[in-house]
């Protein structure tokens, strides 16, 4: 038990390969860390199913417990429950904030976003609302394209799916 | 092995990665930065879709079968894909009325897909319905906007729909294999998303000042692994570095 905390410390060290600032305890893609016939298992999800980070993440996984003297650990890929923007957590939202990207707002349930309107995002920037979606894709799969019209700067919002 | 239900399974991986194959060309070449963003964005999608059905294709195969094999080592007539996705992307205009008739079925048969006995499509099913219904608005939304756009926007992506049209019918038309599945509680009803699909489509061509087409003859085969001409093209680029270095790793 004591260890199972203690992997799970160690894969907040763990970064996405595509936003540095989280890890992937922030992002929410760790499903499950457990002992099973004498191996320890991380369960991992897909944020997107295309994410080309995937591969990466689950590398860097092993690597870093490799590092820490875990040997044969394993990286298992689930897909049931699907991930949302939910399963990041608020220090995640934050950290993105900071780091000038959006973080979703409100909860995934949230499906103006798929039916209509483009929902209203605060400009990381300056916090202005004055803002409007530039495109419904960005530079990465999780990301849409905003732009603010009060500090003019555009930026990227981690979308709510 | 069930063979039903590998086909079945062959027909949603092959749908997604041959339409990621397909929107992959546009990358470098759209119209304007965002929109060449866009469609490298759902390409992506379709290709994460169609990895996680391959491996379960391969999966049921059992031993020696992997992901790659049945993407990279299977020809022309054991693709299962509907026809309309093979076509050449054409111009913007042609590439969004596909996207735009195919997103909207493949919404109503994730959706459907949502309700499967089978564990592994109905897992893939939560995942990816969350992107297809994103890529049904995008391309609903840039549909209305090129009907109702200029003169030539609309002349242009009217043609698309004519020519389009006959390619439609295969995805709305029960065969064995899918009668079999949804007696089994496995596969969807096309029937019903038969209905569910004209409405849905009947609603954005009137917003997008578009005429439905009326023709009834309807191209067919894709399922079963009759294909056009153009499949062989898009295999052969597909295919042909895993051919030449069938053990290459990274």
């Amino acid at each position: 038990m004591q260890q199972e905390e203690q992997i799970w410390q160690w894969l907040e060290e763990v970064s996405d390969p595509e936003i540095p600032v989280l890890t992937v305890v922030d992002l929410g893609v760790i499903r499950a860390v457990e002992y099973l016939d004498e191996h320890w298992r991380i369960s991992i999800t897909p944020t997107y199913s295309g994410c080309p980070a995937m591969n990466e993440i689950e590398a860097n996984i092993l690597e870093k417990l490799k590092q820490e003297g875990i040997d044969d650990a394993q990286v298992k890929m689930v897909l049931s429950p699907a991930w949302t923007t939910d399963w990041m957590t608020e220090k995640g939202k934050q950290k993105l904030q900071d780091y000038g990207i959006a973080p979703p707002e409100g909860s995934s349930a949230d499906k103006s976003v798929l039916f209509g309107e483009a929902k209203k995002v605060t400009c990381p920037h300056c916090k202005s609302r004055d803002t409007e979606l530039i495109s419904q894709f960005g530079s990465t799969a999780c990301k849409s394209l905003y732009k603010c019209h009060d500090c003019k700067e555009p930026f990227d919002y981690f979308k709510c799916l | 092995m069930n063979k039903e239900l590998l086909e079945y399974t062959l027909r949603l991986g092959d749908n997604a990665l041959i339409l990621g194959q397909r929107l992959a060309e546009w990358c470098g070449h759209g119209p304007i930065l965002e929109q060449d963003i866009a469609l490298s964005n759902i390409a992506l999608d379709h290709l994460g879709q169609a990895r996680m059905l391959l491996n379960y294709a391969a999966e049921q195969q059992g031993e020696g079968f992997t992901e790659d094999k049945v993407a990279f080592f299977r020809d022309v007539f054991e693709y299962h894909n509907l026809l309309i996705l093979e076509l050449e992307n054409g111009d913007w205009g042609k590439t969004i009325c596909r996207q735009f008739l195919f997103d909207t079925f493949n919404y109503f048969l994730y959706t459907d897909l949502l309700q499967s006995k089978d564990e592994t499509i109905r897992s893939v099913a939560q995942k990816a319905i969350k992107e297809i219904s994103y890529h049904a608005q995008w391309s609903a939304e840039w549909l209305i906007r090129l009907g109702d756009g200029t003169e030539e926007s609309h002349t242009r992506v009217q043609s698309s729909l004519n020519d389009l049209w006959e390619w439609t019918g295969e995805m709305l038309t029960p065969d064995a294999v899918d009668d079999a599945m949804l007696e089994a509680g496995i596969g969807a009803d096309l029937n019903s998303i038969k209905e569910r699909w004209h409405q849905k489509v009947d609603q954005i061509l009137e917003l997008a000042k578009l005429e439905k087409p009326s023709g009834e003859w309807m191209q067919s085969g894709g399922k079963q692994g009759d294909h056009t001409e153009y499949l062989g093209f898009v295999l052969a680029e597909m295919q042909h570095i895993p051919r030449m270095h069938p053990e290459a790793k990274w």
